[in-house]
């Protein structure tokens, strides 16, 4: 080999700090792993290796956790300056694991109903999972771009996993069509900022160069398009209007675990990504980004309520109540803008986001029925009474959903309306109160069908069952959602441990 | 004894026993505990009262403590503390709950565990709304307490339960979420940046808010706590949910919670938006003259005892808004002293009415009579809260409308005159609803009833927390310097213009 070429290559190689995305590598070695035991081990074993990708995930957080204060914080040369970690990024990275892992959770017992290979799905969500904790700590449109497509891709798949199921494949149709348009806007933004740049930086991908370009040239035609561009881009994402129209459909088709990484992680990953990018390298267009984002987010805010109000299926429910979410949370990012303390009202919101969305698709997972499409608000009738721990479960969640005192909903709206508030956009928050109250109606009506005494048919001799006979809750699984319904509950009175983690890197 | 974290035992005690039920306790001990969930806050809130005197005071509170939930740096923290304005109705909570708890686990409720438990975390948010010195957690604990209203309602409910849980929750929602901004905005516009009502009231006293933010946000406030507090004509949800309520939740509801409203007018909008209160008083006294007179002559019209109930509550909302419009402190000593007894005298109502209920079948008062020859005990007390609510004197609520209408007479006369008028208003429909049930000869209905389940009259286990109601009327209604005292001090220290309370001449 040609020794300049192996200097080079070890050049670069000294620039690769790969302990600093140690947990991506080692989750991308356990999904291999996933596979390779699918392989080795014989049939009747096979059911370890779901509990085996919990564990290994488990593992991984803990060990984040532990190297929660990383040396690489702040450095500007990891990769070549492909990847930057940041206070926010490390958070996220957390939150990505945990959200993965109990997704992964919540699969064991939606795939149990199901008769296909299922080994898969839990390598695709660890894969999705490493790509988006790369996706929050990307410093460069590449890496940015890669991560991105890599999650998108295993979405593809993970949508119309359920392929027997019609309403599962037609989801994953349009979320591919969606996506892939997306994905298409997103890289012609990027390559218009890219061309806009040109040669004046030494690599004009780089989000801290592209920022000094931009800081260097205010009100560039071809720039604020493509600014516009990755943005519409990011919106997919996080599923803010006008890129919402795919979230009905796919969430109700998606099975109910994916249904909860749509919602949960994939939304948190493109308001992460919305705020790194509006803070940090479209900041000097922040007079062309604000108008834009004000306008996306009214319509949001106002989209999600107003058609969440007239479904009766949950799955559409929480998609459209999660459109409203994006809305409030793209709210905080706009006011980011100019009160810093908006970023840590996010960050609060994600997470008790993250609680109770879980409580919610929790119960929703052992109430749904065979055919994960078809779950109507009828099917909670009766829930609390026979099933008070589900009953209780999911009168937490969508409390907290709700944004009710006391749970850490609550709190989570008000930091981030304060904080609103504070930046001055009086009309933004009085549509966002005015969706909170809307939006109570739903939510109420959600806890009513599942709380309230309803006189139903009697079921007559052999007329099939209405209702999709619930899923009795294994004991591990029963200390999990309590776990995760009290969190709610104690974060709503103590909001300590999340402010000492938010302030543990500033 | 070490008063320091009793305020927070008071509040924690409900919950930590509501937790307990919902963990799955049995319900042997769930109904033990739930004695000591209720107990406890009254034994508090009864022993704070008895020390609140001879308690060091600092910025007007004593008890204070504050805890940090880890908001700091958003300027909110758990800061407890009682002055003379929260004192008596966080006595009146505790008494209140206590009366509703008992009367909660007499009842044989269905599935009663869970209704003792939405029951408890009602009680531990009524405690902590008046122990708060933060407006923040004051508002969060008024949450707290709302939520299982709704609930109780939907499930527990009467007639219309369904369509009653979902308007009271829209209303009182929006209610809350205006007042919420409000505070909110409170929090943003002034120097202090902190939900802490004590440096609110230093920060503002040294820089008052422009004029027309005050406006602004006290309409916000007015609006908003006006809902709550079932402010003509924005009070709809509050017959129709009173009509369904379960007793002990309408207890609850009606006697404490939806004080919440005017204690924040009082204690926060009054305090700190002096100008924004000028500037709505013309039109907030407009609308609680409807709320006496245009509600008073709806309450005589109705039938149903429970519904009579619930719209004299939202009557005598209008007394109390009066009282606050006439921006003197008479008038808000007044009213706190009439919102005690109003507290007191509609739990009590509301507790017989479900007892007549119990021996009736019915709530419709033209399908009863008679009642007193079978239950004198029953008809006796009914008797004394209704005298209470008219506003007879050795009664508590006699004291505050009384104190009320010499606050407004200073205002106007034919305001004065529209307020009185309210309680020939009451008396009619009062006196009226006790002929009609106890008096006179059993209508046909109720006989056939009668022969059917034999009426017997007010068990001990109903009695007590009755008697407990009615000893709090008599208690206030004879003495109240009890309160009035220490009312008029803190009243003089927060209500700037610090001319000599003309209430101390009207109480003392």
């Amino acid at each position: 080999m040609n020794p300049d070429l192996v200097k080079a290559f070890s050049l670069a190689a000294e620039q690769n700090r790969w302990a600093a995305i140690l947990p991506e590598v080692v989750l991308g070695c356990l999904a291999l792993m996933l596979l390779v035991l699918e392989i080795v081990l014989p049939k009747r074993d096979q059911k370890i290796i779901p509990i085996f990708a919990i564990f290994g995930q488990i593992v991984v957080l803990a060990g984040m956790i532990f190297t929660y204060r990383s040396d690489f914080i702040g450095d500007d040369s990891l990769f070549g300056g492909m990847v930057r970690q940041t206070a926010e990024s490390q958070f996220m990275r957390i939150f990505f694991v945990i959200a993965s892992i109990l997704v992964s959770i919540l699969g064991v017992i939606a795939l149990a109903k199901q008769r296909m290979p299922k080994i898969e799905f839990f390598h695709i969500v660890i894969v999705v999972t490493g790509a988006m904790m790369l996706l929050v700590q990307s410093n460069h449109f590449v890496l940015f771009f890669v991560a991105l497509e890599t999650l998108t891709v295993g979405l593809y798949i993970l949508v119309s996993y359920v392929r027997t199921n019609p309403l599962s494949l037609e989801a994953g149709l349009k979320y591919l069509i969606s996506g892939a348009l997306s994905s298409a806007i997103l890289l012609f933004g990027i390559v218009l900022l890219y061309g806009v740049a040109g040669k004046s930086q030494i690599d004009s991908m780089n989000f801290g160069q592209l920022h000094t370009f931009l800081a260097a040239n205010p009100g560039n035609f071809l720039a604020s398009v493509g600014v516009a561009f990755v943005l519409c881009g990011v919106a997919f994402k996080v599923g803010a209007v006008p890129f919402q129209i795919w979230i009905p459909d796919v969430y109700q088709g998606a099975s109910t675990p994916i249904t909860a990484l749509l919602a949960v992680s994939s939304k948190a990953a493109g308001v992460s990504v919305l705020l790194l990018l509006a803070r940090t390298v479209f900041e000097p267009y922040s007079g062309f980004v604000i108008p834009l984002l004000s306008v996306l987010t009214a319509a949001t805010i106002i989209f999600g309520n107003v058609a969440a109000l007239g479904q009766q299926n949950v799955k559409r429910l929480i998609g459209l109540s999660g459109v409203s979410h994006a809305g409030y949370l793209m709210l905080g990012v706009i006011a980011s803008f100019t009160q810093p303390q908006a970023i840590n009202a996010i960050h609060f919101y994600l997470f008790v986001y993250l609680l109770a969305s879980f409580a919610v698709f929790g119960v929703m997972v052992h109430v749904a029925g065979v055919d994960d499409a078809d779950q109507q608000l009828d099917h909670y009738g009766d829930l609390a009474r026979e099933r008070p721990f589900l009953g209780g479960v999911l009168a937490i969640g969508l409390g907290s959903l709700a944004g009710i005192p006391p749970l850490a909903g609550f709190i989570g709206k008000l930091l981030v309306f304060v904080a609103v508030y504070k930046a001055g956009l009086n009309a933004l928050l009085f549509i966002a109160i005015a969706g909170v109250v809307v939006s109570i109606y739903y939510y109420f009506g959600w806890i009513k069908a599942a709380f309230f005494p309803v006189w139903q048919v009697p079921v007559t001799e052999g007329e099939p069952e209405t209702r999709p006979a619930r899923t009795p809750v294994a004991a591990p699984m029963g200390v999990l959602l309590g776990a995760i319904a009290l969190a709610s509950i104690v974060l709503g009175f103590y909001q300590a441990p999340i402010t000492a983690w938010l302030a543990a890197l500033h | 004894m070490n008063s320091e974290h009793l305020l927070l035992l008071s509040i924690a005690a409900p919950l930590v026993v509501a937790l307990a039920i919902a963990l799955g306790l049995p319900k042997r001990f769930s109904v033990k505990l739930a004695y000591l969930g209720f107990g406890v806050p009254a034994l508090i809130a009864l022993y704070l009262w008895s020390q609140y005197g001879a308690a060091p005071q600092s910025d007007g509170y004593a008890f204070r403590t504050a805890y940090d939930t880890g908001l700091r740096s958003f300027g909110i923290q758990l800061s407890l503390g009682l002055n003379g304005i929260s004192l008596p109705l966080y006595v009146m909570a505790g008494v209140v709950g206590l009366a509703a708890g008992l009367y909660a686990i007499q009842s044989s409720a269905e599935r009663l565990k869970a209704y003792l438990m939405l029951l408890l975390i009602m009680q531990g948010g009524l405690m902590g709304v008046f122990a708060s010195i933060d407006i923040f957690f004051f508002y969060f604990f008024h949450e707290l307490a709302l939520i299982p209203t709704f609930i109780m309602v939907g499930i527990w409910g009467g007639r219309d339960r369904s369509y009653a849980a979902m308007k009271m929750t829209i209303y009182l929602t929006l209610g809350a979420m205006l007042s919420l901004i409000g505070l909110i905005a409170l929090y943003v516009k002034s120097p202090a940046q902190t939900f802490d009502l004590i440096e609110l009231r230093k920060a503002l006293a040294a820089a008052p808010l422009s004029a027309v933010v005050q406006n602004n946000i006290f309409g916000l406030l007015m609006f908003g706590f006006g809902i709550l507090v079932s402010l003509w004509p924005l009070h709809t949800w509050a017959p129709l949910g009173y009509g369904a309520a379960p007793s002990s939740a309408a207890m609850l509801h009606a006697g404490v919670l939806k004080k919440f409203g005017l204690y924040g007018l009082i204690q926060i909008a009054l305090p700190l938006l002096p100008l924004g209160a000028g500037h709505w008083s013309g039109i907030l006294t407009v609308l609680a003259i409807g709320n006496v007179l245009i509600i008073g002559f709806v309450t005589i019209a109705q039938r149903d005892l429970k519904q009579m109930i619930g719209y004299s509550s939202v009557m005598h909302m209008g007394y109390a808004f009066l009282g606050i419009a006439s921006l003197s402190n008479v008038g808000i000593g007044g009213v706190v002293l009439m919102m005690v007894a109003h507290g007191l005298s509609v739990a009590l109502l509301f507790l017989l009415s479900t007892s007549v209920y119990h021996r009736t079948q019915t709530f419709d008062m033209s399908e009863m009579g008679g009642l007193a020859m079978k239950a004198p005990v029953l008809a006796a007390l009914f008797v004394a809260g209704t005298m209470a609510s008219i506003g007879l004197p050795g009664l508590a609520n006699f004291w505050g409308e009384l104190v009320i209408f010499i606050a407004l007479w200073k205002i106007s006369w034919l305001v004065t005159a529209c307020a009185i008028a309210g309680v020939i208003i009451s008396a009619i429909y009062g006196l009226r609803a006790t002929a009609n049930i106890f008096f006179g000869q059993p209508s046909e209905e109720f006989a056939r009833t009668a022969e059917k389940t034999p009426v017997s009259d007010l068990r001990w286990s109903e009695r007590i927390p009755a008697m407990l109601l009615l000893a709090g009327l008599l208690a206030v209604g004879f003495w109240p310097r009890t309160f009035s005292t220490s009312l008029n001090e803190t009243i003089s220290a927060v209500y700037q213009p610090a001319e000599v309370p003309a209430s101390s001449v009207a109480l003392k």
